[in-house]
């Protein structure tokens, strides 16, 4: 086995060169967080994006940040926030869900999609990310997107490269769109409803024009338990104002508690990182994405199956615990999605699972078709996380 | 004379007409078939009228297995087919060619689902854009991307394109706000790619297929976010004495943490002709005008303008017009809104649609200029100021070749320098045949070879809109290997 850590593009270039022409494949690493997502790799050579570091590019009065792929992800919320900016999808930070150590990634961001609790206001990663630089199986550099917000010359590889896990391209360069930090936020929180009561609290507030930018449901362990989560984001006057409005709307719903942006941070960092659940540190983890109002009944669907669940996205994302043993619930999981419309990732499961299930959700045999066409033409000899998303791809 | 190539007609495929014909009349009923030249005229061209080519036949198909069936049946003959939505385009990118037939979604037109609570429409793809909102616009709710051309633009037209607007500052652009897609591929396939949930289960298919100019497949069905609107909005329109002083306003604007809904320029040029068809009241003795939307509730409006006035006082600002009634601010979005349809009264035109980081602005403009005067040429600039993109309009007489010849030029000079100064070639409209042929401006020879591959997934035979976006020379067709490694 071999670890290769290029500092610069082109030496990144001539290790995939030199591994396709020996049929060798690769392992991409960023900072390795999340080294438990996607099918388990036989590859015994790593590509690590260690070495290719440091913000690349600037202007917050363009709201466009560039960063080389083995950037921190801190280290472009720090430099953000030093100018009152911020990435709007949450990054989501999966060390704890993976008990792992290191620094999650710009590249590793990307080449996951992981987009927090701001998704479906602010859009997903995918949605803020308007360039990238990457190195094809072929080892060739190239790029897409670039550095202006609206682009659409040519095809979109930048949306392509993001959630493809590392299977298209080495990313080497990623860049953002970014947005002003707000200047304050304020959850409300309403106590004891039960999915379907919450999700319809949920859904009533994000169809109003007082821009929810959180929108979640815990149902906690007990009776009562239960806390619904909405958050508002803006300038003091702006949220104070939306807030009161709200909770009279929300009036049926029970009382609303205000909680503080920094008494309610854990909260949304949870929901953000995949830990909300409280789920046992070898429990399965399911990740669901379903129209929102469907969230309750997949949830209820699946009550045989998960120890525990929580709804993000206003009820759209749906997380389960489930036991690890057997498929770990994969069998349900996927009758639940194909009969709800949307998909199911496993997201943390023992690696034996991860083999023998499918992680990530199959394709209809027509787009598994086009996806792996896509792969041979970015990646022919199979060189660049074979199999991580599916087997043969 | 046309500076722009098309390929030469398939000699084989214009002697099989009319077989290919009594193929499509089995398929499908007469009023869903175009053949006589006189009705083919009118689908020659789009909104780049200066280039023309009759197709073999149109055909306009009802449902999804119409389009399957005709696509299949075309695969098999080995017939180019040209998506058309309402032929808007302003790059070219439904242009026809002879040996093509174009399949339009004209009549699938229908609103299929309206679901408020999990906010998303399903319409077919021959919707137009406008008519998303006006169906949903009774609950408070509407579809963010809204081009010039939205009263007649399809959502089809839209998704090809990547279809932007002056509202995608807050908003995002076509690719932002749509779920799902129904598809019909090369081969007459039908999949499914996305729908009523958030984000791709598997690689981004959804992504790639917007903004892919009718290359990957026929999409006959979308499922679009709608959006619960604002409590109000409201412009401010701003007159500058200076090009600087305007781009420096919008800079601090949002560099003070604020990011109106919209935020338009418009020069002098530009001012004088919108005016003249307008009568919007726009100030005719500034050198550059903002127009700048804010949204929200009642206080958050008066707060946010508060501040952005404040910053445009400190950065000299001439004219202030802030919007009073509802009238008023229908007037001045009429005059910006109707910039190019007041442009085409005064002059034909090419309309350009290079984006560029906003930083650059001045020196952009002014070099616009440069270029423009080099070839004695007027342009009006008109443009989205918050995201860089530029509409430099071109004015020139289209019965004068040569004048044409001059401006093609002069914009293609200046889409140059959109991408010298480190943006892009076009920023909402679309490659088509217009920009196809200064892709390599942009892109290295791996990119677009990368790109073609990628392509080559979805239609290998290039069977799909196959004039379009990427240089007719040095095309990778499929039997030819990935190029080799770098040494």
């Amino acid at each position: 086995m071999s670890l290769h850590t290029p500092t610069t593009e082109a030496e990144a270039c001539a290790v995939v060169a030199e591994a396709r022409a020996a049929r060798r494949p690769l392992q991409l690493r960023g900072g390795g967080t999340r080294a438990g997502l996607g099918r388990p790799s036989n590859a015994t050579d790593v590509l690590c994006s260690a070495g290719l570091t440091g913000i690349t590019l600037y202007e917050p009065s363009e709201l466009v940040i560039g960063a080389r792929a083995g950037t921190p992800v801190r280290v472009i919320e720090e430099t953000l926030a030093a100018r009152g900016q911020m990435l709007p999808v949450e990054p989501a930070d999966h060390r704890r869900l993976y008990g792992t150590a290191g620094e999650p990634t710009a590249g590793g961001l990307v080449a996951t999609g992981a987009s927090g609790p701001r998704r479906f206001a602010a859009g997903a990663i995918r949605d803020q990310l308007i360039g990238v630089r990457f190195v094809n199986g072929a080892g060739e550099a190239i790029k897409s997107g670039g550095r202006v917000m609206k682009n659409v010359t040519g095809l979109d590889l930048v949306k392509l490269q993001c959630g493809a896990h590392g299977t298209l391209g080495f990313l080497t360069e990623v860049v953002f769109k970014v947005v002003p930090r707000p200047e304050t936020a304020l959850t409300l929180a309403l106590h004891g409803l039960d999915d379907a009561r919450a999700v319809a609290a949920l859904t009533l507030a994000i169809g109003t024009p007082f821009e929810i930018t959180g929108a979640a449901h815990l149902p906690g362990g007990g009776p009562g338990d239960a806390v619904t989560l909405l958050r508002l984001e803006g300038f003091q006057a702006s949220v104070d104002d939306r807030a009161s409005r709200l909770a009279a709307l929300l009036g049926a719903f029970g009382a609303a508690e205000r909680r503080d942006a920094a008494s309610a941070a854990p909260l949304w960092e949870g929901l953000r990182d995949g830990v909300a659940l409280d789920a046992r540190p070898d429990a399965a983890v399911w990740r669901l994405s379903v129209a929102p109002t469907k969230g309750p009944a997949v949830a209820a669907r699946l009550a045989g199956v998960a120890e525990r669940h929580a709804f993000d996205w206003g009820g759209g994302l749906l997380w389960l615990a489930v036991d690890p043993a057997g498929d770990a619930g994969a069998a349900a999981v996927r009758a639940a999605v194909a009969e709800a419309g949307g998909h199911a990732t496993l997201v943390r499961a023992p690696e034996a699972v991860r083999a023998a299930a499918d992680v990530f959700e199959p394709p209809a045999p027509a787009l598994r078709a086009v996806t792996a066409a896509i792969k041979a033409s970015c990646d022919p000899e199979r060189v660049l996380n074979p199999g991580r998303m599916y087997g043969g791809v | 004379m046309s500076a722009i190539a098309f390929p030469a007609p398939d000699p084989s495929i214009l002697a099989r007409r009319p077989a290919i014909l009594a193929g499509l009349a089995a398929l499908l009923p007469a009023e869903c078939l175009v053949t006589s030249e006189d009705e083919r005229r009118a689908f020659e061209t789009d909104g780049l009228t200066a280039y023309r080519q009759v197709p073999l036949a149109v055909v306009l198909p009802r449902t999804t297995e119409e389009v399957s069936r005709v696509m299949a049946f075309l695969h098999g003959q080995g017939v180019k087919v040209i998506p058309r939505g309402a032929g808007t385009s302003l790059c070219g990118g439904a242009i026809p060619q002879p040996d093509a037939v174009v399949v339009g979604v004209g009549k699938l037109n229908r609103i299929l689902d309206l679901d408020f609570a999990n906010r998303t429409a399903r319409v077919e793809a021959g919707v137009t854009n406008l008519a998303i909102t006006g169906a949903v616009a009774h609950r408070g709710f509407f579809y963010a991307p809204d081009p010039s051309s939205q009263l007649a633009c399809t959502i089809a037209g839209n998704i090809a394109m990547n279809s932007g607007g002056a509202h995608c500052l807050k908003y995002g652009v076509t690719t932002n706000n749509v779920l799902g897609v129904r598809m019909v591929m090369v081969d007459g396939t039908v999949v499914d790619i996305g729908g009523q949930h958030m984000d791709a289960g598997g690689l981004d298919l959804l992504g790639l297929v917007v903004g892919s100019e009718g290359q990957l497949g026929i999409v006959t069905e979308a499922t679009v976010r709608i959006l619960r609107a604002a409590e109000g909005a409201q412009p401010v329109l701003f007159g500058f004495d200076s090009v600087e002083a305007a781009g420096d306003t919008v800079s601090a604007i949002i560099g003070a943490g604020i990011v109106p809904v919209a935020m338009e320029y418009m020069d002098k040029v530009a001012i004088e002709i919108c005016e003249a068809f307008a009568h919007a009241g726009y100030p005719l003795d500034v050198e550059a005008m903002l127009i700048i939307e804010v949204e929200g509730s009642p206080g958050d409006m008066t707060e946010q303008l508060r501040k952005i006035i404040a910053i445009a006082r400190e950065h000299g600002v001439k004219t202030i017009k802030e919007s009073r009634s509802a009238a008023e601010t229908a007037a001045i979005w009429k005059g910006r809104k109707s910039a190019f349809g007041a442009t085409g009264r005064v002059a034909d035109y090419i309309c350009m649609d290079g984006t560029i980081p906003t930083g650059r602005l001045p020196e952009v403009l002014r070099r616009i200029r440069e270029i423009t005067d080099g070839y004695g040429l007027k342009a009006a600039n008109v443009f989205h100021a918050g995201d860089g993109n530029l509409h430099p309009l071109v004015l020139y007489n289209i019965n004068d070749p040569r004048e044409q010849e001059k401006a093609e030029e002069a914009g293609n000079d200046i889409l140059r320098l959109c991408v010298e100064v480190g943006g892009c070639l076009t920023g909402e409209h679309g490659v088509g045949i217009e920009k196809r042929d200064l892709m390599g401006c942009q892109f290295d020879r791996a990119d677009l070879d990368q790109q073609m591959r990628v392509r080559a997934a979805f239609d290998p035979a290039w069977l799909l809109n196959p004039a379009k976006v990427f240089p007719l020379d040095g095309r990778l067709p499929p039997e030819v290997p990935a190029r080799p490694a770098a040494a």
